[in-house]
């Protein structure tokens, strides 16, 4: 286990701890006012939770979960638009697990396929491939789920669908963009971000270039961060030293695994498969402008909407359901009146609560660990780090 | 669902252009490489890269490599694809 503790060694974790305390002591922030860090990806807050990193933390400085677990933000309309589509007698309708017991209108792909259909949970876009070839007298669709992180993916299954000149395999696409979502975040009068913490694998296909107008439009710095608890330290204590040096940058943690560049042959397929196209909307957050992907021309072919014509499903977000107010940061999940009553992870509402990186599973989940942590000296709370394995 | 997992690739597939066979956990996972593959495949034999939905995404140096799945592995909470991903297939 010598790998882990280095980045698990709570030595490290302490030495960066009091650097963090010390440097946010500096800092024109407080605990009624804290430095508001949002972390977009769903990895990262689950990882905070999993190792209670909030309760680390100086309390000049804050978390905020944001909206970058692509399950989280699936509108409703959407996965009823699935149901209509996997409720055709022809049709192999393959997901992602993760998309599964995501509620719609009209219940969850889980239900339709206990109503009949054929649904089936594919762990890569290239089973859905392997099932067109070896059922050519069915229509294989699949369920294209994600951001930038999963695009490159989709792109390449539709590479060689081309080739193959398969007639039978589709998608139905449901690919999102990072940025305009950032974009459209900062825009908003009542949201108050002041740094952000960048998901590690959607930066692994970007790159760090995409991130700059946050640094440049919006004056707000931003570090690229990989997954383990040190890494996230190391990050925001990146984050605080900017902003204690009144700089505003995009610097990037996770050298490991995310090029500067970005992986350039991924760039390369999502740009001959995909195209932005107009708004899409965010279950939470509403129409987004610039936020929609769709296939270009040469690979229309493959738009499951072109060949079964789903009604589109606008549905509007439950009044009572504070998801969108989460996503951001404007509350917190146990602020949500349905939390932990009407909204539990084996009878969810929101999608926050389906996915294991919603923020409000991750509060479910550890809620009580937090409140045990919180009950404990500060001495013992810094060794959470390494305790948590 | 966007959580990746190293493998070491260890052969080229014979059939299919573009897929190599991973260790990934000490099991044997077929990979699509078309993501990683800048120039002769066989340059990607027993190198390092991490696998998401069944594409290798990034390459990784070895030592790294180790790391994450070390740590992985003690989170001892793989995610559900990636555990479908390890379980299911066969093996060859
Ligand atoms: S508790 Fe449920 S309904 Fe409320 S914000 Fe969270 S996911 Fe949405």
């Amino acid at each position: 286990m010598r790998f882990v503790d280095e980045f698990r060694d709570p030595q490290l974790a302490k030495t960066l701890l009091e650097q963090l305390h010390q440097r946010a002591g500096l800092l024109p922030y407080t605990a009624d006012k804290p430095l508001q860090i949002m972390e977009v990806c769903g990895g990262h807050t689950h990882a905070i939770f999993k190792f209670g990193l909030d309760k680390l933390l100086p309390p000049q400085l804050e978390f905020i979960h944001g909206p970058g677990c692509p399950v989280c933000v699936l509108p409703m309309g959407r996965i009823d638009a699935c149901c209509e589509i996997a409720a055709h007698p022809e049709v192999i309708f393959c997901t992602f697990g993760d998309a599964l017991r995501v509620p719609g209108q009209h219940g969850s792909l889980a239900q339709a396929r206990e109503r009949g259909a054929d649904i089936r949970v594919v762990y890569s876009p290239l089973d859905g491939l392997r099932l067109a070839r070896e059922n050519p007298a069915r229509q294989v669709v699949f369920f294209a789920l994600g951001f930038e992180t999963t695009q490159p993916v989709t792109a390449v299954t539709l590479q060689q669908a081309r080739r193959e000149r398969l007639t039978n395999f589709s998608i139905f696409c449901q690919h999102i963009s990072l940025m305009p979502t950032l974009r459209s975040l900062l825009s908003q009068d009542d949201v108050r971000i002041d740094a952000f913490l960048a998901p590690g694998h959607v930066s692994m296909i970007t790159g760090a270039a995409p991130y700059h107008f946050i640094n440049q439009e919006f004056g707000k710095p931003l570090v690229i961060s990989g997954f383990e608890p040190l890494d996230m330290l190391q990050s925001v204590l990146m984050l605080v030293k900017q902003v204690g040096e009144a700089s505003c940058k995009t610097e990037n943690q996770y050298r490991r695994v995310v090029p500067e560049q970005g992986n350039l042959l991924a760039q390369k397929a999502m740009r001959e498969v995909f195209t932005l196209s107009g708004s899409s909307e965010w279950r939470g957050l509403g129409m987004i402008e610039r936020s929609g992907i769709s296939l270009t021309s040469a690979y229309a072919m493959f738009d499951v909407e072109r060949r079964f014509s789903p009604q589109a499903q606008p549905v509007a977000d439950d009044p009572r359901s504070r998801c969108g107010e989460v996503l951001t940061g404007r509350c917190k999940p146990h602020q949500c009146p349905l939390f932990g009553t009407g909204c539990t992870p084996h009878n969810a509402f929101g999608a926050l609560m389906v996915s294991s990186e919603g923020a409000c599973a991750a509060w479910y989940q550890y809620r009580h660990q937090e409140a045990t942590i919180a009950s404990q000296p500060q001495h013992k709370q810094q060794q959470k780090v390494s305790q948590d394995e | 669902m966007c959580i990746g997992i190293p493998g070491q690739i260890f052969a080229l597939h014979a059939k299919q252009a573009d897929h190599a066979w991973a260790e990934v956990c000490g099991l044997r996972r077929e990979v699509n490489i078309a993501l990683v593959c800048e120039d002769e495949p066989e340059a990607l034999v027993g190198c390092w890269v991490l696998i998401h939905v069944g594409f290798a995404l990034s390459r990784l140096d070895e030592r790294e490599a180790r790391q994450t799945l070390a740590a992985l592995h003690a989170m001892g909470e793989l995610e559900t694809d990636v555990a479908l991903f390890l379980r299911g297939g066969e093996e060859r």
